[in-house]
């Protein structure tokens, strides 16, 4: 299973966590610190893999921005690979030609397209066509509610309440 | 900060002035990007704002400020966890877009320990049963996070409900969480694991990966219990098209096909084809690493699989390249012929850009290895070494270091090279291998006697080069050769020499430890000087006695001559050095022999030293030798380390103790020497008997073998002792102040008192200082009974050819291994194996391999409880391997029971008695285990009904012993089963 997403920019800044398996708030900075050190450190066209502790990392970067992965020893790299391709693939389709801008400033976002496509540390959703069906399903459940309560009568009913 | 501002003036109506001034989450970002007071500041500022928002009866106010909470928490890891209450609120909000703040909240800063976990069991539930689906998945989600048993028992219902619900989304997520369940509240796979395994059965591609998901999670803990599946697996592989769900199903397999090699037998075809058709390189990796694991045996898949693993070495891929050599590793102990046949792309791969390709690639050459190649292969390693960077460097020297030494050096033939190799392997200026060398170096000098002079020159090479003193990671090093200096000095050509290493000035880079060894060493150096002296001085007189004016003048020439070529004769070999002298004195040559021929009867050690030395100890180098001891040591009497301190006393004491007579007896030789009994003289024997008492390797059990002495009462606890101990660091050399007075007492006096008592006397002396080098190089002393005996005979020692080889590409690693491996030949040596000393038990690395032991072990107790309830409804669907394996599976509970009964004793010698006298909870216990463990037999329970019974008995201590772990939980199965029984039927 995969124990934890980060995202991780060239100067080391995170850009989005997720941690699928329990870590305390002092071992999740730990492990960032660690990471990043390894993982930015590391040239390219070298392999995507790290041994790290007894698990490995599997990380891939695009653009400014680096994705990694922590699975167990036994699963499959290529696979996790996959699955980082495909996260990322989605954010592409979803903002347009993904920038780290947009995931600095819809970082929710992000957050709600990983849960889309991993659930308790595993791949639940292998097509990208309807995780972004869902997400947009989702989004438009969210511009109607914020169009009503942004409406004046709402705010008057609100104020007068 | 307006809102800020509005908010204390209006507080009343704060709500809405907060809404209309609130910060957005777009403009905290900003704020943070573009702030100039710097990020703390502006943080703080910012979770000051959201405190005060967070608290408004306005929802949107609300979730926005727990929005931004969130982001501030997620990537600038503030703690949040002080929200967590308006985290509820937000959650239980009747808006979606709120409460999927909530929801993301909660699962980001939520654990299971934060006390609201217990309000929102509820709000889930509710969550859980909505009609939309959007909110069952937030649900879901959060369930996926932050399961803690409670909420797990609360819920499962629900997941129940939701594990066949006709909605795809929600079900696949179900699904998914259902793991996380089970491994928090166990009986929920009585509820919901028909379900689960029905959804096997989907023909929706996205349940079955999901619920094949499942699957492998939980056969990778337990694979016995997921047997009785197998032929819904099979299904899968065989028809599904899916990567992603074949991957896991081949995880599935890899974990099941050991426990049933019929099983084995019917997949192992459809994985080749699979791994022959697919294009997904991760599925046929997947195929590969598959094969490579579990079905080693099955020769055709494993050519298929070295076939592919080659198309990946050979790849541009790094990522495949490394997956190859990955593979290879796994399949190198059983099939080495598959790596054998890679060797040049792997040795290719030793000189890569990535340090994991080249890690990868140099666990690949070590399996290599063997006793015919493993001088070739470390000498370009070694040289590889010195052109790397210190990481791989010291992987290299790591590697050949583990390796060589495996099963007490196993594949070393040569051990003066290998000797000579660890010496050169200090040199390496990356080495940071100290303490494994140093191991090595003492225990090789422990256990072949037949290195010692090889071992003696290499620790001397050391020592005498003051550069390496200033290396902190050689410290070690220089230690184990300073040990070995001072116990193997007999086959010292030059003694003096290693006095003057051990004392030079530059000692003081040393740390104090190591310090104290090189002090300890000079004191053995100098005992054996005086002694050999001594012996010298005595064989003279003696020819004395014999011819008394020839004995004279001869006496004299010879320390004239000796005196003048006192270097010169240093450099001879000790062996020339013996035969040169004979023709100048015939007497005393015969007279010499007769000596040693005596000597070697009392005490084998001496007799060589007093052979080969001899003509090197005259009158001024020992007094030489003895100021020059003085001088060094002087300055460290005022050292504030006990250890230090006390070993120069010593050697100063003893000094002391022989000086004046020494200088003495010297003077007016002929006729002091005459009386035999001269204090000194026999001071330094008794010290010289204490240091030659050889020291042997220790059994790691040996102590338990000394007999506990009657009378003797060992305090179990010894928590008092701490407290008594706490701040002292007892130094070892205490012991030795109990003895020394008593010693001198002695000596002092009976001077010419009988000899066997002296001789009882420094046996305690000896014993003494030996625990002091115990405390230093444990592990390692006493020789046990049991020696292996591997060879006799040992030809004299070869100098190594260690630099013959400059140019060290891995071109030349290539050609070698083509020689040395591709041939195979059966190793001929050209000298035979030297005895190495191995010890009985305390050499087995017993490396168990010990499967965790957690909750899961209740999960597939339960799990094999509802496959053995659903074993007659599958009857009909399941075919053959199932039914069929039912006589193989007994032959395996049996290997199993023996495992078990092997744990058993470790567990017994462990803790002896405690005998549990409830039969009753034995015997439920007992079957507990029984799931646990034989874990294939479980399945048809009824029909092994006999051979369990037979073997609860066997399998009973152990169950005892883990009764303590499952005491609470199978309690509450039993009440709660009779509940539920009828989702299972």
């Amino acid at each position: 299973m995969i124990h934890f997403v980060l995202l991780i920019s060239r100067q080391g800044k995170v850009r989005l966590t997720k941690w699928y398996s329990p870590y305390s708030q002092k071992e999740r900075t730990k492990v960032i610190r660690e990471l990043s050190g390894v993982i930015l450190t590391r040239g390219p066209k070298l392999c995507n893999f790290v041994e790290w502790k007894g698990y490995k990392v599997v990380y891939k970067r695009y653009a400014s921005l680096y994705f990694c992965m922590c699975i167990d020893q036994e699963d499959n790299e290529l696979e996790v690979l996959e699955i980082i391709h495909h996260y990322v693939e989605i954010l592409d389709r979803y903002f347009g030609s993904v920038c780290e801008l947009d995931l600095i400033f819809n970082f929710h976002k992000a957050y709600y397209i990983l849960d889309e496509l991993l659930i308790a540390g595993e791949l639940q959703e292998p097509s990208k066509k309807t995780v972004a069906r869902l997400i947009s399903a989702q989004d438009s459940l969210v511009e109607t509610a914020k169009e009503q309560r942004s409406s004046i009568s709402n705010i008057i009913a609100q104020a007068t309440k | 900060m307006a809102g800020g501002v509005f908010s204390s003036y209006y507080s009343s109506s704060s709500s809405i002035m907060e809404t209309l001034f609130q910060r957005t989450l777009e403009d905290l970002i900003k704020g943070l990007r573009l702030q100039l007071i710097g990020e703390s500041a502006f943080v703080s500022k910012a979770i000051e704002e959201i405190r005060r928002e967070v608290k408004s009866t306005d929802p949107h106010t609300k979730s926005t400020a727990l929005q931004k909470l969130s982001y501030l928490a997620s990537l600038h890891f503030h703690d949040m966890s002080w929200a967590a209450f308006h985290v509820v609120e937000v959650m239980s909000s009747s808006r979606f877009f709120h409460k999927r703040i909530g929801y993301h909240a909660a699962s980001l800063s939520f654990h299971d320990d934060t006390p609201v976990l217990l309000l929102i069991t509820n709000q889930l539930r509710k969550d859980l049963a909505s009609t939309n689906e959007f909110e069952v998945s937030l649900a879901l989600e959060c369930l996926s996070r932050i399961s803690t048993p409670d909420l797990a028992r609360d819920l499962t219902p629900e997941i129940f409900t939701l594990l066949s619900t006709t909605k795809i989304l929600v079900r696949k997520k179900a699904i998914s969480v259902v793991l996380r369940v089970f491994a928090k509240y166990p009986d929920a796979v009585r509820v919901c694991f028909k379900r689960l395994v029905e959804n096997l059965d989907s023909s929706d591609p996205q349940i079955l990966a999901a619920v094949v998901g499942v699957f492998c999670e939980l056969a990778s803990q337990d694979p016995g219990s997921y047997l009785p599946l197998a032929p819904e697996f099979y299904r899968i592989l065989i028809d599904s098209k899916n990567n992603w769900v074949l991957i896991k199903v081949l995880k599935i397999f890899a974990k099941l096909a050991p426990l049933e090699p019929r099983l084995a037998k019917r997949v192992v075809e459809p994985i080749c084809d699979h791994m022959r058709r697919t294009g997904a390189k991760s599925l046929m990796f997947e195929c590969i690493r598959t094969v490579v694991s579990s079905f080693s045996e099955y020769e055709s898949a494993v050519k298929l699989a070295v076939v592919k693993i080659r198309e990946l070495l050979v790849d541009d891929d790094p990522n495949l390249k490394y997956l190859g050599l990955q593979a290879l590793s796994v399949i190198a102990p059983k099939h080495l012929w598959a790596v054998l046949e890679n060797k040049e792309v792997v040795i290719k791969w030793l000189s890569d850009e990535d340090p994991n390709i080249k890690l990868e690639s140099l666990r690949l050459v070590m399996t290599m290895v063997s006793e015919s190649n493993v001088v070739e292969i470390s000498r370009v390693l070694v040289n590889f070494s010195l052109k790397s960077g210190p990481g791989f460097c010291n992987e290299i020297l790591g590697s050949i270091l583990f390796t060589c030494s495996r099963n007490v050096y196993e594949m070393i033939i040569d051990f003066d090279w290998y000797v000579s190799l660890l010496g050169e392997m200090s040199r390496i200026p990356h080495c940071q291998k100290g303490v494994e060398i140093e191991n090595q170096l003492i225990d090789i000098g422990m256990r072949v006697k037949d290195v010692r002079p090889e071992l003696l020159r290499v620790a001397r090479d050391l020592l005498i080069d003051p550069a390496l003193l200033g290396n902190p990671f050689l410290h070690r090093i220089l230690a184990a050769a300073a040990w070995v200096s001072g116990e193997y000095v007999e086959f010292s050509r030059n003694p003096f020499e290693l006095i003057e290493a051990l004392l030079q000035p530059r000692t003081n880079l040393l740390p104090l430890s190591v310090r104290a060894v090189y002090i300890h060493s000079a004191f053995k150096v100098l005992i054996f000087c005086l002694h050999s002296y001594i012996l010298q001085s005595e064989s003279i007189t003696s020819s004395f006695s014999d011819n008394l004016v020839l004995g004279v003048s001869e006496l004299v020439l010879k320390r004239n001559m000796l005196e003048g070529s006192d270097l010169t004769t240093c450099e001879a070999p000790s062996a020339h050095r013996s035969e040169g002298f004979n023709p100048r004195n015939q007497s005393y040559e015969d007279l010499s022999i007769e000596n040693g021929g005596d000597r070697t009867i009392n005490d084998g050690q001496t007799s060589t030293r007093a052979f080969s030395e001899k003509n090197i100890f005259t009158y001024e180098s020992i007094i030489n030798l003895i100021n020059q001891v003085e001088l060094a040591l002087g300055p460290l009497t005022g050292s504030h380390d006990a250890e230090l301190l006390e070993r120069t006393r010593h050697i100063l004491c003893f000094i002391e103790l022989i000086k004046g007579e020494i200088t003495e007896c010297l003077v007016q030789k002929g006729k002091t020497l005459e009386s035999e009994e001269m204090k000194a003289s026999k001071i330094i024997k008794l010290m010289s008997d204490a240091f030659s008492e050889e020291l042997g390797p220790v059994s790691v059990s040996a102590q338990q073998r000394v007999p506990i002495p009657e009378g003797l009462v060992l305090k179990e606890n010894l928590d008092d002792l701490e407290t008594i101990c706490a701040d002292i660091q007892v130094p070892p050399s205490n012991l030795f102040s109990l003895g020394s007075p008593y010693y001198g007492e002695e000596v002092g006096v009976s001077p010419f008192g009988l000899q066997n008592k002296e001789e009882s006397e420094p046996s305690n002396e000896a014993t003494f200082l030996l625990t002091e080098h115990r405390k230093l190089h444990g592990l390692y002393y006493l020789a046990s009974e049991k020696n292996e005996i591997v060879g006799n005979d040992y030809p004299p020692a070869n100098e190594p050819k260690l630099q013959d080889n400059p140019k060290n590409d891995t071109e030349d690693l290539v050609k070698l291994t083509v020689q040395s491996l591709a041939t195979n030949k059966k190793p001929n040596h050209a000298k035979t194996r030297p005895v190495v000393v191995k010890l009985d038990e305390g050499d087995l690395v017993t490396i168990t391999a010990k499967r965790p032991e957690t909750k899961d072990d209740l999960v597939s107790g339960a799990v094999r409880e509802v496959l053995l309830g659903s074993d007659t409804r599958t009857a009909t669907s399941q075919s053959n391997p199932s039914d069929k394996s039912s006589s193989k599976r007994k032959g395996k509970e049996k290997l199993n029971v023996d495992r078990s009964e092997l744990k058993e004793n470790l567990g017994d010698s462990e803790t002896p008695k405690q005998e549990n006298p409830s039969s009753r909870k034995n015997k439920h216990r007992t079957i507990g285990k029984e799931r646990r463990h034989n874990s294939p037999g479980k399945i048809g329970k009824e029909r092994e009904e006999n051979g369990q019974k037979g073997k609860q008995k066997s399998s009973h201590r152990h169950a005892r012993h883990k009764a303590r772990h499952r005491a609470d939980a199978p309690l509450n199965v039993v009440s709660q089963t009779p509940v539920i029984p009828d989702f299972l039927l």
